[in-house]
């Protein structure tokens, strides 16, 4: 059912057909057999991805100039909400993996060369990774210690990145590192696009997270890898202005992936407290449970609403100021109460692996960090408002 | 470069410059008096006359009134803004203003000659039409069907007996909307009924002004109606529809109030943010000391998730999208937020958030009642709840 109230006729059947896909793909069963691969560490679904792509969903943002169809956000949001409905981890790969062209494209390689990764994308045969973190430099991006030099008319990147979304499933990376430790950071770091498969590249085991198991993610090390020059992505030396993208309203897009989890989870509890009868009646009719079930979907109907004014304001161009950061970590921040409150409507069964809303909580607990904590989006907002007039 | 705050990100500039000359008029005109105000009528509080009419003179009335009525018919989005950007300076004028001159649509729907519902039009443009709402009584609020005002044919006249408690602006009103049992067999959804009752009809008489925590510039009286009679054609609608009514014109109300809280919210911010960077303590400004800046940021979000969701909703009122169950949602969060957010206000600026002096306790005070007029939260929950649920199984048909 598609809650967005301003949802055309094409946009409500694009909803439909998504969660018909994942729903087919993904049931409850198979997610927990999923979940339990790799000694717990899960595993992203390939068949899955590849259903959804092959029905038009994958790399929307894929550029008209490479045969993108120019999708804009409030549809994408939506088609994203549906695909959390069924797994949130998995919609954040997906979403990771396709909408990583930009690095490609920015970088200074040949143009059929481009234009081969960009059917690539098209068909959902190639993702990339956003490589930035390390483990002394999270929040405190300035601090990373991966370093490049020239040799001849190559690069030769040495470091290690951890905590990358898609490092295992990804066919390259734009790597950030330092390229002049002379100047500062706004100067002296770039980003280098890395495909996998170059000498040196070491893909790490992958982490094992308390959710989000759909999720590939983990750490990369670099050694001595040589890549040519044309292989720089965006400017030499201005790395950071491709890191903190233009494109701002990527932050509160992630409210989608919470969104739709977070609602499954009322649904399910809903469903639930109309079936479960105690003291003679459905809980649902105690108003102690009504009341916080009423409470529950509330705080989704607000952040939705944050989710579409963003989504809304960034098709038609209009700056999000502080709401990128706000909107992104109050969104989310809502969808993870709904979440951990909605183990209570459950009662025991809430704990249960039987039942649905454990896995919801686990995966929507580690979103709030995930491109940027909710206490660095705090500084940034407290810090907007006071500056507004500079 | 200038960064707008506080501001919904899909206004357009006709939106924005009404919204900013509303404010302009209220800072230059009531802001001055605010204090003296609230202390009017030994702390009973005052509506500013003077005010209303400036306003008024400036086009800001009654801006539902329909354009064949000579009025501007603004669309909610439009009233939404101005009305948030004035609750920013006071959000009992915001709500008294706003409420007391928007009662035209039931006139409209009485029986009266068209001159007459012309002239109480034009009354409306001048701002010498004020309306108050004659609903709740002592034994009934949340559950209106305890009403006991009755009203009974006599003739070509109905008699009107009954009181009615906390009727906004029944002070300065010059016209009320009552809510009367006519069938009281046929039970509330089809024996009620509204009239449209002129203040100067003999036997209406209106009780103390109520001595408030807030909204002190918004009059809250108990009026009394005895043997007060009126023509036929003063019915409001069909008789036995009232209660249908009474609840449809609370409904249209909720986004309307959900914007006074934000702009309430509005005010909070701007006043902690401006003393919180003035104010040091341990060496720098207490914004920067994330304990606080962190509570300010939330203070913040809070706010903009609840003008995301007031904005959807007056849009979707405009769109005639049925905004199903998020009129409830709407006035319910609106609410909450902008109670938490004073709150934290009156926080932020430590001792001095408690005296009277500094603008944040006043914020407080006036806060609360958006949590309790057009239906208590809780009433709120309970019908956010049945929208929610879904199916009765219990139900066997």
């Amino acid at each position: 059912m598609v809650r967005y109230l301003f949802a055309t006729e094409e946009q409500k059947k694009m909803y439909e057909e998504v969660h018909q896909i994942m729903e087919e793909a993904l049931p409850f069963e198979r997610l927990k057999e999923i979940e339990a691969m790799n000694g717990g560490v899960g595993e992203y679904p390939w068949d899955v991805h590849k259903k959804l792509a092959d029905a038009g969903y994958y790399a929307m943002n894929l550029p008209k100039e490479y045969g993108g169809k120019g999708i804009g956000w409030v549809t994408r949001a939506l088609v994203f909400e549906a695909i959390s409905y069924t797994d949130s981890g998995f919609a954040f790969s997906f979403r990771g993996l396709g909408d990583k062209f930009d690095t490609v494209q920015n970088s200074h390689l040949p143009e059929e060369e481009k234009q081969k990764w960009a059917a690539k994308f098209r068909t959902g045969e190639a993702g990339g990774a956003f490589a930035l973190t390390e483990p002394n430099a999270g929040s405190d991006a300035k601090a990373i210690e991966t370093e490049a030099y020239k040799d001849g008319d190559e690069w030769v990147i040495n470091g290690e990145k951890c905590m990358i979304n898609n490092a295992g499933t990804a066919d390259y990376f734009g790597v950030f590192a330092w390229t002049d430790k002379s100047v500062g950071a706004g100067h002296g770091v770039s980003c280098f696009l890395v495909e996998k498969d170059r000498p040196g590249v070491t893909i790490l085991p992958p982490d094992n997270k308390l959710g989000m198991k759909l999720e590939n993610c983990g750490g990369i090390k670099f050694e001595n890898v040589r890549v040519p020059e044309d292989h720089i992505v965006g400017e030499l030396g201005k790395g950071f202005a491709t890191a903190m993208s233009k494109l701002e309203a990527v932050r509160p897009f992630n409210i989608a992936f919470a969104l739709g989890a977070a609602q499954r989870a009322v649904d399910e509890c809903v469903k639930y407290a109309n079936e479960r009868q105690q003291f003679g009646k459905p809980i649902i009719k105690h108003d102690g449970v009504g009341f916080q079930l009423a409470e529950m979907q509330l705080k989704l109907d607000a952040a939705r609403a944050l989710l579409y004014e963003t989504m809304a304001a960034a098709d038609q161009e209009i700056k999000l100021g502080y709401l990128a950061s706000g909107a992104k970590w109050y969104g989310i921040e809502l969808c993870v109460q709904v979440a951990y409150d909605a183990i209570d409507i459950m009662g025991g069964r809430g704990i249960m692996h039987d039942y649905p809303v454990e896995k919801i909580m686990r995966d929507l607990r580690g979103l709030p960090a995930m491109g940027g904590t909710p206490n660095i989006q705090k500084r940034t907002i407290a810090r907007t408002f006071v500056n507004k007039d500079k | 470069m200038e960064v707008k705050v506080l501001e919904y990100l899909l206004l357009n500039e006709e939106q924005k410059d009404y919204a900013a000359t509303a404010k302009m008029i209220l800072e230059k005109e009531l802001k001055p008096q605010l204090h003296d105000l609230e202390l009017a009528n030994d702390g009973l509080g005052k509506y500013p006359l003077d005010v209303h009419y400036k306003m008024a003179e400036a086009g800001f009335y009654a801006m539902a009134l329909p354009e064949k009525r000579g009025g501007l018919e603004f669309d909610f989005k439009t009233k939404g803004a101005i009305i948030e950007a004035m609750a920013q300076v006071d959000a009992g004028f915001a709500f008294s203003f706003h409420n007391t001159g928007n009662f035209y649509g039931m006139i409209e729907l009485t029986s009266m000659p068209d001159d007459m519902k012309q002239e109480w039009a034009d009354k409306h443009l001048t701002g010498d039409a004020r309306g108050a709402f004659c609903f709740t009584e002592s034994e009934a609020g949340s559950d209106p069907k305890n009403m006991k005002t009755k009203a009974r044919k006599d003739g070509n006249e109905w008699v009107i007996n009954g009181t009615k408690c906390f009727v906004s602006h029944a002070a300065d009103a010059t016209f009320f909307v009552v809510c009367a049992y006519t069938d009281k067999e046929k039970g509330p959804s089809k024996g009620t009924t509204f009239f449209f009752v002129e203040a100067d009809r003999e036997g209406i008489s209106i009780g103390k002004r109520e001595n408030k925590m807030g909204l002190k510039l918004s009059s809250t009286c108990e009026v009394n109606f005895s043997d007060v009679r009126v023509p036929e054609d003063h019915v409001v609608g069909e008789v036995g529809d009232g209660f249908g009514k009474g609840l449809a014109t609370i409904a249209n109300e909720r986004p309307l109030n959900a914007c006074m809280a934000l702009g309430i919210a509005d005010a909070a911010i701007e006043n902690v943010v401006n003393y919180t960077k003035e104010r040091r303590q341990f060496g720098k400004r207490i914004i920067d000391h994330q304990g606080l800046g962190f509570m300010i940021s939330d203070m913040i979000e809070r706010t903009e998730a609840t003008r995301a969701l007031t904005y959807y909703v007056l849009d979707c009122v405009d769109k005639k999208v049925p905004t199903q169950y998020l009129n409830f949602v709407v006035k319910k969060f609106a609410s909450d937020s902008t109670m938490k957010i004073c709150l934290d206000a009156v926080q932020a600026f430590g001792g001095y958030g408690y005296m009277k002096d500094y603008p944040v306790e006043k914020l407080m005070r006036d806060a609360k009642i958006f949590q309790i007029f057009s239906g208590t939260n809780q009433i709120q929950q309970k019908n956010i709840l049945r929208a929610v649920a879904g199916r009765d199984p219990q139900k066997t048909k």
